[in-house]
């Protein structure tokens, strides 16, 4: 892996025209690939990443230009490359792993078409010859029944089958250099894993040169020779990976590190960042290891401390109207509880029946059969007025503050819209109470007037979070609330959701996919698969020694894990 | 939290939230024009649009401002001048200004053209809104007259309206109305059902607002967008199908003047006399071209620099 | 798909019926006494004598209670009978048959124009480029759609008929008569479909399979023809289907420009006369024209695109 560079950036800058003005992407950057290396390119969303994989492969969105500097590649400049030359070099010499599998298939061909069509375009095989080779580069990216899959249309595939399909297409004329541009960030845990390990041996075994693109510095840690870190459009740092993530020299580097929730030591993150650890939460009961709860659950009024109760919920989705076919069991038969002031995490992959589960908790969603008890109180079938009732005891903060703010109200209007419905206070007091609202989550008074447009999306879940206090809840249930922000506005997120725990005493039900997150803020977790909760249990112990066998696929699967 | 989120530059996943630019990332503006001159002066086609508009309107509320001829006096003497510096749209078979006539038949099209998109607004959205939010058997049965309205092609919907109304320019409007009802309680519906699943009615439900006031604080403002913009797209469409009708003899009764019957009326002298029915249609096709224009200019094609 | 077809048969029925009942609503139940407006005949009601209106209210079955009209009409229906022309006593059907036939052709010569010229233009302005050819062609539809019909059909006349002399421009006889109608009757269909396509193409170009092709060298046009086009052509397509009625509803317009005979024509003078059976059958031919193009269409749907109807095989994980 030594001598010349098999693409060697140097000084490049990318803008884009937009009607605003010129928006600089890349500002100038410089990296290098030697045949055979993986390097990685780490960076947050927005700081121009995904635009050098783009110029690498001549693929720059309308608008944009590269403005200055060489992107070499085997003796040839890309960046002045006309079309002709470039179009000979992509899927021949520089193959690409985009990011979406799920949208970045032609719907209407049949895979084995597609796959074949890189041989076709530059002439490395006839088409019957082509069609035969797109079954073994199917059998190659690890497809079980290749000749089968060839036949068949992307939307009968899975998301990695799919994924699996565009490293065939990536591969077939066995280019020098992959670009992968977040090729597993759209997939499930899980499956991430599995497809990026696949890429790697390929890659490895037939001395194929890997730049890759990601957002997670764990993916980049695990698979990776040399890591570039980039911030708005620059390189802020580069080197070998162990270097980077043991001795990062610039800030920017370290924010990044400490703010990938590490697995490894809990706290160690905010250490690293230079303030002093926080004290995690105490629940206020010592935790009983539940991982047998029907005997709890038999009789709900026996355990005093309990907020909320739920027993045997099920929740059954009609497949289609008019169809008899019987629908989908998302939620197959879940037994919890919640103790005052303890935050209990529910994990698990997408459409494991966690945000369901959340749902029918709080009414939000009516369960199939199943009862749900809060504060000894038995509330699956409370409607109308004592509904309303309940509702001010038990908020939500949904996934998106981009979607949970209503675009046309101001802050103030949405913060005490909770106020508004109990009645509760006068105009002027509701002022006064938006404004120590939006002071308790750290919000300056003077966003009051403004619209969620303005604001970012970290200042949008603190609004929204604001809004979730604002008549003093019991239980405050979090689905997802960072998993829609960028890394450094979830640390800040996790930070305020920690205090406010601490200093309200609220019970909370906190949804995440995310396990690094869940050992941050819970004391008990949850995992739930397919529907069923497989086990529950303190933070520490579920991690520590995983009862089921789903959970300790779904721990070893966290990228990150080995460099730590 | 993948891609890039320069504005303008490549598409958004679908479901996924592009953040807006961050602020520093923005350069000054070179130019010091205001923003919202620079928006009209990259626009030359909107701003015709918009005084095209303006002018059509000052046309049917204050005719003599524009005109000072009569549109009904006939001077046999000046029968079938071409277009001149008299009669800027020349003269018809019975010496009558064709300018005036346009000018006062702006009003009765207009009028129609009104009455056509607020009866389909005003019913359509009321069922759509209807329909969306509440769903269930409401939402089936108005969906399934919706498809039926539309199955039956909308000019001869309107000619059975016309038969069974009688002629005359509300009824022609009615008759047009009725047409777009089907379509405008879709887009509300559709928005409706999109809002009442949306996080934000959620959060305002699950904090314990009652419906009526989700309905009328969440649901109306946020829904009623892309109705109105559909109201401005159904503009031009309805200009055209009230200038039909009214071209086929169904709306004003002559003498009066209409755009369509307008254009109908010079049919005769086609060979002889082309302003007769060139310059009428021309005014129709110039005003509806001018009228989607502003409704795709609402319609958000200029949403990016606003 | 059996199924499928049995339901979109079943569909195609139901929404007939539902025509026939609301055309049978509107003509019938509005306000107005459908015996004097058909005694009237166009003109003013106030000339007709009770005698004239009781005569044709009994010869029309009006003084039976509304239920039982609206019987007996479907059933006749059902068995091709619509009724008769108040005019001139000929059936309806019979009226529409005779009709049928130079309608069929301008509006099948119209909707073939239609598809080619709105097609070629969106093609052309997708895949030019020239950024000027591009704007022309891609400006063209918002023209198309903006010009009234009629005032089309005539300045055309003017041009080619009484100035150049190319085409006659009144009459049915032979090809060259076809020509000018069939175009008046096109241009509009032509820039809706040239919209639609156009639009449907810029996304279909936009998503990300497209840069996947280009990534694997993929030509421009290899990627338009090979990639965009076929997963673009489902929503014009669609729209043909909507359109054909409205093409014979368009008709209506241009045989009156043209002075030609046809449906349209026929029911030109039966709204004119307020002759309600004839207006009826009309928009019964409208609705059967929208229900068999719109079924061909949903027919054509899944050898467009795999993902419709074809039952889902359970997908395996990775």
């Amino acid at each position: 892996m030594t001598g010349e560079p098999l693409l060697d950036i140097r000084d490049l800058r990318i803008s884009y025209r937009t009607r605003a003005g010129t928006v600089p992407a890349v500002r100038g950057i410089g990296l290098s690939v030697l045949p055979g290396e993986v390097v990685a390119l780490v960076g947050e969303s927005g700081s121009g990443k995904s635009t050098v994989a783009h110029a690498v492969t001549g693929l720059l969105p309308r608008g944009g230009s590269v403005d200055a500097g060489s992107m070499t590649f085997a003796g040839a400049d890309l960046a002045r490359a006309d079309e002709s030359t470039l179009r000979g070099l992509r899927g021949r010499t520089i193959g690409l792993i985009p990011q979406d599998p799920m949208v970045s298939l032609n719907p209407v061909q049949r895979v084995g078409h597609q796959v074949a069509e890189p041989l076709i375009i530059h002439r490395l095989a006839d088409r019957p010859a082509a069609r035969r080779r797109a079954v073994e580069l199917l059998q190659e990216a690890g497809l079980a029944e290749p000749a089968q899959v060839a036949r068949q249309y992307p939307h009968e595939l899975s998301g990695g089958m799919r994924q699996r399909v565009l490293i065939a297409i990536a591969l077939a004329a066995r280019p020098r250099l992959i670009v992968a541009d977040e090729p597993t960030s759209a997939l499930d845990v899980t499956v991430q894993r599995k497809i990026l390990d696949h890429i790697g041996t390929l890659t490895r075994e037939r001395g194929i040169a890997v730049l890759l693109i990601t957002h997670d510095l764990g993916v980049a840690a695990d698979r990776a020779h040399r890591v570039a870190v980039m911030s708005r459009g620059e390189i802020v740092e580069t080197g070998p990976v162990r270097q980077v993530l043991d001795s990062p020299r610039h800030p920017y580097t370290r924010g990044l590190l400490a703010a990938v929730p590490g697995l490894g030591h809990p706290g160690a993150a905010l250490r690293e960042n230079g303030g002093a650890p926080r004290p995690r939460p105490v629940p206020a009961v010592t935790p009983l290891d539940d991982r047998d709860l029907s005997a709890v659950a038999g009789n709900p009024a026996t355990a005093s401390g309990d907020l909320v109760v739920a027993e045997d919920l099920v929740k059954e989705f009609s497949a289609r109207r008019g169809e008899r076919r019987t629908g989908r069991r998302a939620v197959d038969s879940v037994s919890l509880r919640i103790r005052r002031g303890e935050t209990l995490a529910l994990v698990g992959e997408s459409g494991s029946g966690k945000s369901t589960t959340a749902r029918m908790l709080v009414r939000l969603t009516d369960p199939t059969s199943g009862r749900v008890i809060f504060d000894g109180q038995d509330i699956t079938h409370l409607d109308g007025g004592e509904l309303r009732r309940l509702r001010r005891r038990m908020q939500v903060v949904h996934q998106s503050p981009y979607a949970s703010l209503s675009p046309r109200m101001s802050i103030a209007e949405i913060v005490s819209e909770p106020l508004r419905a109990f009645r509760i206070g006068t105009r002027a007091e509701r002022s006064r109470q938006a404004t120590a609202l939006l002071d308790q989550v750290r919000l300056p008074a003077a966003l009051l007037g403004r619209r969620p447009a303005e604001l970012s999306g970290g200042q949008r879940q603190r609004v929204a979070i604001a809004r979730a206090l604002a008549l003093g809840p019991d239980l405050l249930v979090c689905d997802e609330p960072v998993s829609a922000l960028d890394v450094s506005s979830q640390a800040q997120i996790l930070d305020l959701l920690v205090d406010l725990q601490n200093d309200l005493g609220l019970g909370c039900l906190f949804i995440s996919h995310d396990l690094a997150v869940v050992r941050q803020i819970a004391s008990r977790v949850g995992v739930m698969h397919q529907g069923k909760l497989l086990e529950t249990g303190p933070v520490e112990k579920v991690f520590a020694s995983p009862f089921h066998a789903y959970t300790q696929e779904l721990l070893a699967a966290v990228p990150g894990r080995s460099a730590r | 939290m993948t891609g890039l989120s320069i504005p303008g530059a490549g598409t958004p996943r679908p479901g996924q939230e592009v953040p807006p630019a961050a602020a520093p990332d923005l350069p000054e503006r070179r130019s010091r024009i205001p923003h919202h001159v620079r928006f009209w002066l990259l626009r030359p086609g909107l701003v015709l649009s918009v005084l095209l508009i303006a002018g059509v309107l000052l046309a049917a509320f204050f005719p003599d401002l524009l005109t000072s001829r009569d549109p009904l006096a006939a001077a046999p003497q000046d029968k079938l001048l071409p277009p001149g510096a008299g009669h800027p749209f020349g003269t018809d078979q019975l010496g009558r200004d064709l300018f005036a006539r346009v000018v006062h038949g702006s009003f009765l099209t207009l009028q129609a053209t009104v009455l056509a998109v607020s009866v389909g607004l005003l019913v359509g959205s009321l069922a759509g809104l209807l329909a969306g939010y509440r769903g269930g058997a409401v939402d089936d049965a108005l969906m399934r007259f919706t498809d039926v309205l539309l199955s039956i092609p909308g000019l001869l919907l309107s000619l059975a309206l016309v038969t069974a109304l009688g002629f005359g320019t509300v009824e022609v409007a009615l008759a047009v109305g009725v047409t777009s009802v089907s379509t405008f309680a879709r887009i509300m519906r559709a928005e409706a059902m999109k809002i009442a699943r949306s996080a934000y009615v959620e959060a305002a439900r699950a904090s314990g607002t009652r419906w009526p006031a989700v309905l009328v604080r969440h649901v109306l403002p946020n829904a009623a967008g892309p109705v109105l913009v559909y109201a401005a797209v159904d503009f031009g469409a309805v200009i055209l199908q009230v200038s039909s009708l009214s071209f086929l003899g169904y709306g004003a009764q002559p003498p009066t003047p209409e755009w369509g019957s307008l254009v109908s009326d010079g049919r005769n002298y086609l060979a002889t006399a082309w302003w007769l029915t060139t310059l009428p249609g021309l005014v129709i096709a110039a005003t509806v071209l001018a009228a989607n224009r502003i409704a795709r200019a609402l319609d958000g094609d200029d949403r990016e620099a606003r | 798909m059996r199924h499928y077809l049995l339901r979109r048969l079943f569909q195609a029925v139901f929404v007939l019926w539902a025509a026939y009942t609301v055309s049978f609503g509107v003509l019938y139940l509005l306000p107005g006494d459908p015996a004097t407006i058909m005694a009237a005949g166009g003109g003013d009601a106030t000339t007709v004598t009770r005698e004239q209106t009781d005569a044709l209210r009994h010869q029309y079955g009006l003084d039976q209670p509304l239920a039982e009209q609206y019987a007996t009409r479907l059933l006749h229906a059902v068995h091709g009978d619509l009724g008769r022309s108040v005019q001139s006593g000929v059936p309806v059907t019979h009226l529409l048959r005779q009709a049928l036939p130079t309608t069929a052709q301008l509006a099948a010569g119209a909707m073939l124009l239609a598809l080619v010229l709105g097609s070629a233009v969106a093609l052309l302005g997708s895949s030019t480029r020239r950024r000027w050819l591009r704007q022309l062609l891609l400006s063209l539809p918002s023209l198309g759609v903006s010009a009234p019909t009629f005032w089309v059909g005539l300045v055309l006349v003017q041009l080619l008929s009484f100035h150049w002399r190319i085409f006659p421009a009144f009459g049915d006889e032979g090809f060259s008569a076809l020509v000018l109608p069939a175009v008046t009757l096109a241009l509009p269909a032509a820039a809706l479909i040239a919209q639609v396509f156009a639009k449907s193409l810029r996304t279909a170009l936009a998503e990300p399979y497209i840069q996947t092709a280009l990534a694997k060298g993929a030509s421009r046009r290899r990627v338009l023809f090979g990639h965009a086009v076929r997963n673009a052509s489902i929503p014009p397509l669609t729209l043909v289907g909507i359109m054909a009625g409205n093409v014979l509803a368009g008709a209506v317009v241009v045989e009156t420009v043209f002075a030609r005979p046809g449906i349209g024509r026929e029911t030109a003078a039966a709204v004119t006369a307020q002759d309600i059976p004839v207006v009826q059958g009309v928009v019964i031919l409208g609705a059967v024209t929208f229900v068999l193009t719109s079924l061909a269409v949903d027919l054509v749907h899944p050898l467009l695109d795999p993902r419709i109807i074809t039952t889902t095989r359970p997908a395996v994980a990775a």
